[in-house]
């Protein structure tokens, strides 16, 4: 029987269909041009057209992260693509499914420096999972269906497919997805029962155990969530997660313990510090949240828990892995659990818990709040308080606002949390936000910014006006870039280089320029309004909500600190002064 | 990082297809891991697949990092650690010429000799040795050639196979 031959175009759009893809995010240029022209005449996929393709990725990470779906971004080649590398960087930090199609000259230009040409599957090699040049239609339509494979399964990542213009122009055979397998990628999904085990003799055995739960909890599906909840009420211990992880487990539960890490809560940081058992889940041990390694929970045993062996004692050694996939690990513990005969110490657990109830006390949170000025972290808990009602997504940028929402902003679900966690990306809110409105039309979707950041991806409101996406973006304005001059002030002694934003646009105008409702508030007194205004408000509103500069974000383990010696709020009026030595300010 | 530094050989099969050797090394560049030597060659014509030996050094935990980060990528079908997999050999193959006259000259033959190096090319001044063994057996025989006139030297990095009647 012949198969079916199309145009390379063709069998590109057919393969995003056929892979279930209903949008795609990207930015038209010469080398993609055929498959703009496909989609043209279409209505089985949605495009939103961006203003700088980097937009575009963040929009598709911020589609895969609240939908669990793999997002799809269309660029052209040279700089379509090069813009395309901090998202693709960002996505593969941060575990997230992208597919990208870029755009390459044709395969007998390729090498001669032609217009628009960059070695596109050269420069994203290590930012991507996984990436393709497609020289040959016939190869066309398998290899796309690879990519969505490859980029899902296992510890999703960014897959790139590098598309030359002759390929899109030739006509070659399709494939079904069903058709196509994987030569050598096959993640392990189950973890070994007999680990299992022991893990739960491990966990009975515990007198001040802590689960510590990342970013592969969300990646697992909601499904695992609900299993780490159950898990983790059946053992009645403490939790605390990670920046990615937030959401897994609602964060109002008594057992939560808040963040742990760099910013995160004394409570959760003293837990982990002095926990006889820990239990990663889906965590890969950061230098956010180790803190100095060789001083990183030294009396503890740790199961780690991870999809991925190379997660496993690359930063800390641990005693018992388990490689699988979280949901199923998890699945299978409860299974154990309950089967097993072996139960906590009450004693001891209790005694645990009155400790950390102690720690809790401390209400490492805490801010003074003034008549004159807003408070960031006030502006973020009000924000929480008058939204926690409604169906709330959030993204973020980069910086002090970004760890005052982890802080302050209580998720009770997965998927609700979009924030550059790995890799750090300043300007990322903005267009993540597009990704995750266009996914969810009917939801409530704010952009807590901070007023550097914002700046970063601006023209992104261009893309919210387009698509009349009724987006909010909730900018913390302290007017400079605040964790830069947070660590200035803390580490380079008050000398604030360049971290002042000076010349700061007016956001209400700029608002308004893009066709956005503008809003302004600086007194404390009206905050409750400017919010409830912002959200009721239709369409895309920019809420410029003017804060306390010089508000640091603490807690603060100093970097090279060991993770249990945090610089608190109130005890210095939050003008700390940090003691790091010199191996310390190496530290980023 | 707490442990000594170790010496191991690694084989990795992987899909013969552009850019696989380009995602090895970049990984080892990237993560600041060491190559002491590295050789690949397709091994299997119709399957599509290469073998790349590695010779690597690094404290326990580094060398458990290499070995996962190689496994996770896509075109990587399997890696094998035959310094602690059980009985191994490893041999290279080393091209060295020396230039010598009159007694060094004579004298490079005859180290070749008891080396079982051979001569691949002779000139009036001048002998290619093509010598095969175990990089140490390889660095002994450059060792004594360079008094004798040693001017160039081309090797193949290890290339290693368990022993026994079983396949990686």
């Amino acid at each position: 029987m012949a198969r079916e031959q199309m145009g390379g175009s063709e069998i590109i759009i057919k393969a995003l269909v056929d892979q279930g893809v209903d949008v795609i995010f990207g930015y038209p240029g010469g080398a993609v041009l055929p498959i703009y022209d496909v989609l043209f005449g279409q209505n089985n996929l949605r495009h939103v057209l961006v203003r700088q393709e980097g937009g575009a990725v963040h929009a598709a990470e911020g589609y895969a992260r609240s939908t669990g779906k793999v997002g799809v971004v269309l660029v052209t080649s040279g700089p379509g693509a090069t813009n395309a590398v901090t998202g693709l960087a960002d996505a593969l930090m941060d575990s997230i499914p992208v597919v990208c199609l870029t755009g390459q000259v044709a395969t007998h230009m390729i090498g001669n420096d032609a217009f628009q040409e960059a070695d596109t599957v050269g420069i994203t090699r290590p930012c991507t999972k996984h990436n393709y040049l497609v020289k040959d239609v016939a190869d066309l339509a398998r290899v796309l269906h690879e990519a969505f494979y490859v980029a899902r399964s296992g510890r999703p990542g960014p897959v790139v497919v590098d598309l030359p213009k002759d390929v899109m122009m030739a006509h070659g055979p399709y494939v079904s997805p069903a058709s196509v397998k994987h030569r050598s990628y096959r993640p392990r999904v189950k973890g070994d029962l007999a680990l299992v085990r022991e893990a739960i003799d491990m966990i009975a055995a515990a007198e001040r155990p802590i689960f510590y739960t990342g970013g592969g909890v969300v990646n697992s599906g909601p499904a695992a969530s609900q299993l780490l909840v159950e898990l983790v009420r059946l053992t009645g211990y403490p939790i605390t997660s990670t920046l990615m992880g937030l959401g897994a487990y609602p964060a109002s539960d008594r057992q939560f313990l808040g963040m742990l890490g760099m910013h995160g809560t004394y409570e959760a940081n003293l837990a982990m510090a002095g926990c006889d058992l820990m239990v990663a889940v889906g965590a890969r041990f950061d230098d956010r949240v180790t803190g100095r390694l060789d001083a990183f929970s030294r009396g503890s045993k740790k199961i780690q828990i991870d999809i991925d062996p190379s997660s496993i004692n690359k930063n800390v050694s641990v005693d018992l892995a388990i490689i699988g996939d979280v949901g199923h690990v998890l699945e299978d513990m409860i299974k154990v659990w309950k089967s097993s005969v072996a139960r906590p110490n009450g004693e001891a657990l209790a005694a645990w818990w009155a400790q950390i109830e102690e720690w809790r006390r401390r209400d490492c949170l805490g801010y003074r709040t003034s008549d004159d000025v807003i408070k960031p972290q006030q502006a973020i808990e009000r924000l929480y308080e008058l939204t926690r009602d409604r169906d709330v997504y959030v993204t973020t940028d980069v910086g002090q606002h970004q760890m005052w929402a982890a802080q302050f902003f209580k998720f009770e679900q997965p998927n609700r949390w979009m924030t550059s966690g790995g890799l750090g990306t300043m300007g990322y809110g903005l267009p993540a936000a597009v990704g995750v409105q266009v996914a969810h039309p009917d939801s409530l979707v704010v952009q807590i910014a901070g007023d550097a950041s914002f700046l970063m991806n601006v023209q992104e409101l261009s893309t919210v006006a387009q698509h009349n996406l009724p987006i909010k973006v909730f900018v913390v304005n302290n007017r400079y870039m605040g964790m830069v001059r947070q660590w200035q002030e803390l580490l380079h002694g008050g000398r604030y280089s360049e971290s002042h934003m000076v010349s700061q646009p007016d956001l209400v105008k700029l608002a308004g320029a893009f066709g956005a409702t503008g809003l302004r508030v600086t007194d404390p007194a009206d905050l409750d309004a400017a919010i409830e205004k912002m959200i009721s408000t239709d369409g895309a509103v920019v809420c410029d909500v003017v804060v306390d500069s010089d508000e640091n974000c603490l807690p603060m383990v100093p970097s090279g600190a060991p993770h249990y010696e945090m610089i608190l709020g109130d005890e210095n009026e939050g003008k700390a002064k940090a003691e790091v030595g010199d191996d310390g300010l190496a530290l980023v | 990082m707490e442990g000594t530094v170790e010496r191991h050989t690694i084989a990795t099969v992987v899909d013969n297809e552009p850019g696989v050797l380009a995602r090895v090394i970049g990984l080892f560049s990237g993560r600041g891991y060491n190559i002491e030597s590295l050789t690949v060659a397709e091994v299997d014509e119709a399957n599509n697949l290469s073998r790349i030996t590695i010779v690597t050094s690094g404290t326990p935990m580094i060398i458990e990092q290499i070995k996962a980060q190689l496994a996770r990528l896509v075109p990587v079908h399997r890696v094998s650690d035959l310094t602690v997999e059980g009985p191994h050999v490893e041999r290279e193959l080393a091209l060295i010429k020396v230039a010598a006259v009159g007694e060094k000259r004579v004298e490079s033959l005859r180290v070749a000799d008891i080396f079982r190096a051979r001569v691949v090319d002779s000139t009036e001044r001048s002998f290619v040795f093509e010598t095969t063994g175990s990089t140490g057996k390889v660095e002994a025989f450059i060792e004594l050639m360079k008094p004798l006139g040693l001017v160039d030297v081309s090797r193949t990095g290890v290339v290693a196979i368990a022993r026994g009647a079983g396949a990686m």
